[in-house]
């Protein structure tokens, strides 16, 4: 039988997290609390804006904890977010998920804004309307103006539901890096292999990885990277998130698309129970983060009116609960591996603000379509009224 | 099928000792949701080849469900018989196959938004069996040991952070003869406190010379069943339809004699060391995770009064494609990286100690092989402190009595 859990101890631990993140955030940052400042939306004259305005939403993956990141314990791994973006965020200390704890399943429940039930091993669609969905049909966007980067297995069916009033050549483009680099080496070197990585879900399933003439088209003409600047850049890097990023700072300058997503998923090596692993991971995922937030300072298509959202898509189990192993699974559903973070900054955010109130994941969609001026008609969650 | 519909025949191809204790249950079984029973039968199922603690426990289990009155089984198992369960999920053959109904039930409670429920009745099911059937005291305090670091010359980064706050942070240990001191003190136990399965030695590499008391698990030992599974799970991998969850499910039915183990050996080690590697994640391919696991599920099954965990360096992160078909002979080893893992480890090795009866009492030790580093945790040291004493471990060992 399971072993005893202490559910009520987890729940108190999280919100003692919370609650000290929350207070060294206020010292170290200066921040107001947001409670007081839900009357005045930032969005509340921003009718034109939205017609240009951008939104970038990374998913800080896959799974990350609270004492590996914003506890006082983890800030030492994530000192481009406590240090450069943080202070410029409005940060919301507890975004609970709970829906199916699989990095897929999870990301589509974020992308519909409701609690997916998918296959998460399966290579199937979302059964409810994405985002882009909404986005690409309320506003008339063409398929150029949605992309989603994401690792891949599994996830190019990320983009576009199966549902019969969307679905169908709404959805967004998708982009998986490592189908295009092993398009681009098919065949040749080994010198690759570091971003290749495969999943880590079950650490010895390795999925079958080609890549293919339409992978390499998309380098060309969309991307405008030859095939061998592209091998020779990818030497450089050290993992697929990096080749993730170093292909969205590619999308950003040639197609410039208003709601691009990005899913990371280096820290998912946890699951190969190498702790060191799982806080490279988190480090370079830090790292890479502050450099799409500088490429969006940097890009005139995207400096001044560019929203970026960062959240990971749940944590993982905690050390307390003796059913897991720690930071190796995300498999109790405990409330540390439900409870994550959000941080948002950029155009329309208020910057040093913390909101200590709980949201769920499927918050997401909802508050996007506020932003973006779309109705998620399916969407069951709420608006984050802080962001809308 | 139902619970209520169990009959003596239907476990017939149960292993003997098995098929006697839960034939003697099946008054208490029948009476009991479905949601709950098989999760029971996949514990019992392996009766045979389980260690003394957990026979002890699931002898204790079944006695005490047979014991408890109607209304009190109604009243114990309100909450998991409110869970919600499909009929496909009736039709699994639970009591032959009872893991592959608890994986589905998994999959099933996930899906249906009902975990959170599961996990509160198993919660309160596990606490109320607890104050039933108190565990007992171990016959003598419990003494883990962890050793980390092995072949790292030098290491500026903070070490046993999460750990010093619970006991003595020594700074200026002499480290000679070390690892021999360590062992011939988990021996003296061992010879002195004769228990089954008492007394563990786990290596994350190549086991030094050590007391045969001791039940010794090593990574290089398991080298040829390692490879004799990464084999099978390349030629499985490469099958049509073949996923992860296909995978794992595959992975968890394989028994030793897959693997070409247990011609003579001692069939309950066999089988541990086999689900090590089957039910593991990492344990395949990095030592760090497999001498993490190992200890993990040691203290979890078999309860030992003395536990001493030695990892080695792991072989660098490589695409999980080279991790499989990788030269054992020559690996590229990432040695700090290998420290971090094994900092982490022996947090987690504590952890699991005191999740055991008795942890008031329990002792426990990490060191820095080689080096000066070493935290001692005992009721007789002080907690949070830090000791610039040039002792030598023995001594430390001594003090943690």
């Amino acid at each position: 039988m399971p072993q005893p859990q202490s559910r009520n101890a987890s729940r108190d631990l999280g919100q003692f997290i919370a609650g000290s993140r929350r207070e060294f955030l206020r010292i170290a940052a200066g921040l107001a609390v947001g409670g007081a400042l839900l009357r005045s939306s930032p969005f509340a004259h921003a009718g034109t804006a939205r017609q240009k305005r951008k939104v970038i939403v990374i998913t800080f993956g896959g799974g990350a904890r609270d004492q590996e990141t914003f506890a006082p314990e983890g800030q030492e791994n994530i000192p481009h977010l406590m240090s450069e973006l943080i202070p410029q965020s409005t940060f919301f200390t507890q975004v609970v998920n709970r829906g199916i704890l699989g990095h897929y399943v999870a990301t589509a429940s974020l992308a519909t804004g409701v609690y997916e039930t998918v296959n998460n091993f399966a290579s199937l669609p979302p059964e409810h309307p994405t985002v882009f969905e909404y986005f690409r049909k309320d506003l008339k966007r063409p398929p150029s103006d949605a992309w989603v980067v994401a690792p891949s297995n599994g996830f190019n069916r990320i983009g576009e539901s199966n549902h019969r009033a969307y679905g169908s050549g709404l959805g967004a483009r998708v982009l998986l890096p490592k189908h295009l680099l092993a398009a681009a080496i098919s065949g040749s070197s080994n010198d690759f292999g570091h971003l290749l990585r495969d999943s880590y879900e079950t650490p010895y399933y390795a999925p079958e990885l080609r890549g293919n003439e339409f992978q390499l088209q998309q380098l060309e003409r969309i991307l405008k990277l030859s095939v061998d600047d592209f091998r020779t850049h990818a030497l450089t890097l050290s993992s697929p998130d990096e080749l993730s990023v170093y292909i969205v700072r590619q999308l950003m300058r040639q197609e410039a698309p208003s709601l691009l997503w990005i899913t990371m998923h280096d820290i998912d090596v946890a699951h190969a129970g190498a702790y060191s692993l799982y806080i490279e991971g988190i480090r370079r995922t830090d790292r890479l983060c502050s450099e799409v937030w500088k490429t969006i300072q940097s890009e005139p298509e995207y400096a001044g009116k560019t929203t970026l959202l960062i959240l990971p898509d749940f944590g993982r189990d905690s050390d307390d609960d003796s059913g897991g192993n720690g930071f190796q699974h995300h498999r109790t559903g405990d409330a540390l591996s439900r409870t994550t973070w959000m941080m948002a900054l950029g155009a329309g955010v208020r910057e040093g603000v913390v909101v200590d109130r709980a949201l769920e994941s499927v918050d997401l969609v909802p508050t996007l379509g506020s932003m973006l001026g779309f109705s998620p008609a399916l969407a069951q969650g709420k608006l984050v009224a802080e962001l809308s | 099928m139902l619970p209520r519909d169990l009959k003596p025949e239907l476990f017939s191809a149960y292993p003997p000792e098995a098929r006697k204790l839960v034939t003697s249950s099946i008054g208490a079984l029948q009476r009991l949701p479905l949601s709950f029973v098989p999760s029971l039968l996949r514990e019992v199922v392996d009766y045979d080849f389980r260690f003394p603690a957990e026979r002890k426990a699931m002898e204790n289990e079944l006695a005490n469900l047979g014991s408890i009155s109607a209304e009190q089984t109604q009243d114990w198992f309100q909450a998991f018989a409110q869970i919600h369960l499909s009929s496909q999920l009736e039709q699994i053959d639970w009591v032959n196959e009872p893991a592959q109904f608890v994986e589905q039930l998994s999959s099933h409670l996930w899906t249906t938004h009902q975990m959170d429920l599961f996990r509160k009745a198993a919660t309160e099911y596990a606490n109320r069996l607890q104050a039933a059937v108190p565990p007992e005291a171990p016959p003598v305090s419990r003494l883990g040991i962890t050793v980390v670091g092995q072949g790292v010359t030098a290491h500026d980064g903070p070490l046993f952070r999460k750990l010093r706050p619970h006991g003595a942070y020594f700074k200026n240990l002499k480290p000679e003869n070390g690892l021999k001191l360590l062992l011939d003190a988990v021996a003296t136990r061992a010879k002195a406190h004769p228990v089954a399965y008492g007394h563990w030695y786990i290596d994350g590499g190549q086991p030094v010379d050590h007391n045969p008391a001791l039940t010794c698990v090593s990574y290089d030992a398991l080298e040829p069943v390692r490879s004799a599974l990464l084999r099978k799970m390349r030629s499985e991998i490469e099958q049509p339809g073949m996923g992860p969850e296909a995978l794992r499910t595959h992975l968890a039915r394989m028994s030793p004699a897959d693997l070409g183990v247990g011609k003579a050996g001692d069939a309950v080690l066999d089988r541990f060391q086999v689900k090590l590697l089957t039910e593991g994640s990492g344990t395949q391919i990095f030592s760090t995770a497999f001498a993490q696991w190992a200890a993990r599920e040691v203290l979890r099954r078999a309860q030992p009064l003395t536990l001493l965990v030695r990892f080695a360096p792991r072989q660098r992160q490589k695409p999980m494609n080279e991790l499989l078909s990788g030269d054992p002979d020559h690996p590229d080893l990432d040695l700090i990286g290998s420290l971090i893992d094994a900092d982490m480890g022996a947090y987690y090795n504590w952890l699991n100690q005191q999740r055991l009866p008795g942890a008031e009492q329990a002792s426990f030790l990490v060191w820095f092989e080689g080096h000066n580093q070493a935290v001692a945790i005992a009721p007789t040291l002080p907690r949070g402190t830090e000791s610039t004493t040039a002792a030598d471990i023995g001594q430390v060992l001594s003090w943690m009595a």
